[in-house]
């Protein structure tokens, strides 16, 4: 009995953000999908003694839009850099306490000097992993159709005369305007942050091109896709490409997955917690953050997601296995490869989705 | 088939028997709370007839006219990057009105951009294809459950609504599992050696239209067979009786009386079918371009709160224009009986 009030307590408090409830201490976290060790989150409520409830999207989109909204109920989220600083200036964030944050003497300055680019000072948010956008694939099934494919090439993707090889197995594309589209720019020779509408138009003529060779467009299915074998080239996340390859291997159904860092360069991006300014427990919020931030606590999680993190001293208990991998942990000379992009404004964003919806339609 | 209070009602000296919504009315009169408020509206002037009928209306003016409003109201508003994310309609600076900022921008670009006119025509197109279907489907199984035995009437009844109780999500989802290439279908296609490639059905229109007309179907066949039970089957042997093949008193006999129930139900499978979002979704490729799919890209992609308003506002009178004019029609056809 007592437990079914628990909780019944602890949905209320997540539906109404009532603060009555306040003795069951609760932390609402909203984290991107196939993203945390599980084993994390228990130990953090059998250590401080707080439930954590968690909830998962797959696109900062629906993210931004529930926070605009407004009394999400949530007390900590995800966002990536460039929807971070739009969701800075919405003014939707509220500022860390870093009273409480002791353990942000492990984050690495270097990346938190690029997040700086995006907010001022570091006041809003902490890295917690970050990546990059690149090819996935099954190269047995690629290597049937193409002898010698230029794998780590974005023309795997974005060349109509290649990727059409690869139609007949499944291609997949992240449903992500502001992903993809600066890859086709990056692959067409363009500034891969171009916002401009004769720029935009190059990428939609591009991106048509192989429109008719993609299966889907989707953000998260293609990690249990890959996995399978059900497709067999991916435009996706660099640790949920790796999560498909683990799987494929615990299931043992001779499927193998790989992760490739396009050689033209590649996104890089970062996700990072942040606290909205409406979070019904805040300082339960900052708790949360703290732990994520112990170096052993960060290292799990890069274990088991297989991103990196930006916690310079968790460096020591990371896997060497996973960090031996230079396509998903670059050594610092590819890392100057890598771009970043700035936020869009609502008339470029309004450009953006127009491209995708026209480029997804087919027309 | 009505109580006993109704009956002894009408031996005290009633001619009529009590209407349904006279029924309805002495029940809730057992409600305190319901009491209470007749006894108010009393009061202000408001007959019992006129406060049993004043509930629904109320209801459809707080839970339909309202938001209605609401959403009209953020049509004309600018979208913004702020929380909530769109600019207020009425400008008010320390508690003075300084007038009404109306944005007529967003209906503008509903002109102008092809994209919304494809997306109403497609969604209008596929919700009417799949409603012929699932009246091609429906009526012959209401007309065999209506012709079924009593005893099995009920059993096949629980058969339509049972799926009712697994969620619809789950329902759709679990056509991905049937339709998909390695799926089910296919799986079997391929055993029984009737295809030697799998069929590229899921992510297709025609998922859409399998997902839609499996989703709906219950809602044409309820209102068919409760059309179709009421009917005076004698008609039918009397035609048979003055030589009409059972064909031809299908079309002149049961089709003319079962037509209420079509309308009916080809109006609650065709209005939902139109904004349809989670089968299009699930189902239907990324080129299956669908009103619903449309307003979700407006407001989750481009946090165009204004915007997907002003695509729901039309999208209402694109619906709501056709069925007046469709009443209308009825209601004067009728008149001229």
């Amino acid at each position: 009995m007592r437990h079914i009030l628990a909780t019944l307590a602890t949905t209320l408090a997540l539906g109404l953000c009532a603060p009555a409830f306040a003795q069951q201490k609760v932390v609402n976290v909203y984290n991107w999908s196939d993203y945390i060790d599980d084993k994390i989150l228990e130990d953090f409520t059998k250590e401080t003694g707080i439930k954590v409830v968690y909830d998962v999207y797959d696109s900062n989109d629906i993210l931004e839009t529930k926070l605009l909204a407004g009394k999400t109920g949530y007390d900590v989220v995800v966002p990536t850099n460039n929807y971070l600083a739009r969701l800075i200036q919405a003014g939707v964030l509220a500022k860390l306490d870093k009273g409480k944050l002791p353990n942000l003497v492990h984050m690495d300055k270097e990346l938190m000097g690029r997040m700086a680019n995006y907010d001022a000072g570091n006041d809003h948010a902490v890295i917690y992993l970050w990546g990059t956008t690149g090819i996935g694939l099954n190269a047995e099934k690629i290597k049937a159709r193409v002898k010698n494919p230029p794998a780590n090439s974005l023309a795997m993707i974005f060349d109509p005369a290649l990727v059409s090889k690869f139609a007949d197995c499944g291609v997949n594309m992240l449903d992500a305007p502001d992903e993809v589209i600066p890859a086709v720019l990056k692959f067409l020779g363009e500034n891969p942050n171009a916002k401009d509408a004769a720029t935009l138009a190059k990428a939609e003529a591009q991106l048509k091109k192989v429109r008719p060779y993609i299966r889907k467009f989707h953000s998260s299915q293609y990690i249990n896709d890959l996995a399978n074998g059900d497709t067999c080239l991916a435009f996706g996340w660099s640790g949920d490409i790796l999560q498909a390859k683990s799987r494929a291997d615990e299931a043992k159904n001779g499927v193998k997955v790989q992760y490739l860092l396009p050689r033209e360069g590649a996104l890089q991006w970062f996700d990072s917690f942040a606290v909205p300014v409406d979070a019904p427990n805040k300082d339960n919020a900052m708790a949360f953050i703290d732990y994520m931030m112990n170096p052993k606590v960060i290292a799990r999680a890069s274990n088991k997601v297989q991103y990196p993190n930006g916690n310079k001293d968790s460096i020591k208990f990371v896997d060497k296995e996973a960090m031996a991998d230079e396509d998903v942990w670059p050594k610092p000379e590819a890392i100057k490869r890598l771009y970043t992009i700035t936020p869009n404004n609502q008339q470029q964003m309004r450009s953006f989705t127009r491209v995708w919806t026209s480029v997804k339609g087919g027309s | 088939m009505s109580g006993p209070e109704p009956r002894i009602a009408y031996l005290a000296g009633r001619h009529a028997e009590p209407t349904a919504l006279e029924r309805l009315f002495y029940r809730l009169m057992a409600v305190p709370a319901f009491a209470a408020l007749v006894a108010l509206a009393d009061r202000i002037g408001l007959t019992r007839r006129g406060a049993v009928i004043a509930i629904p209306y109320g209801w459809l003016v707080l839970f339909c006219l309202l938001p209605f409003l609401i959403v009209l109201k953020l049509s004309f508003a600018e979208a913004e990057l702020a929380q909530p994310p769109y600019t207020p309609l009425f400008d008010w600076v320390d508690g003075h009105f300084r007038g009404i900022r109306v944005n007529i921008e967003n209906y503008r670009l509903l002109f102008e951009d092809d994209l919304y006119w494809r997306s109403y025509l497609n969604s209008i197109r596929i919700a009417f294809t799949s409603t012929l279907l699932a009246l091609a489907i429906g009526l012959p199984m209401a007309y065999g459950m209506a012709r079924a035995p009593l005893a099995w009437r009920t059993p096949l009844l629980m058969m339509v609504i049972l799926p009712f109780w697994t969620s619809f999500l789950i329902r759709v989802y679990a056509w991905i599992g049937i339709l998909k290439n390695e799926g089910l279908l296919n799986g079997a296609l391929m055993q029984l050696g009737l295809i030697d490639q799998p069929l590229v059905i899921l992510n297709t229109e025609i998922a859409v239209h399998i997902g839609i007309v499996y989703s709906y179907l219950p809602f044409m066949i309820l209102p068919l067979y409760a059309n179709l039970e009421k009917m005076d089957w004698t008609l039918l042997e009397a035609a048979a009786d003055l030589g009409c093949r059972p064909a031809r008193a299908f079309w002149t006999i049961t089709v003319p009386l079962a037509l209420p129930g079509i309308v009916a139900g080809c109006s609650l499978v065709f209005i939902p079918a139109v904004g349809e979002f989670v089968i299009p979704d699930l189902l239907g490729g990324s080129d299956t371009v669908m009103i619903g799919k449309t307003l979700w890209v407006e407001f989750f992609q481009n946090r165009d709160w204004p915007l997907s308003s002003a695509v729901a506002v039309l999208l209402l009178l694109a619906l709501v224009l056709p069925i007046v004019l469709l009443q209308r029609q009825r209601a004067r056809l009728e008149a001229a009986r």
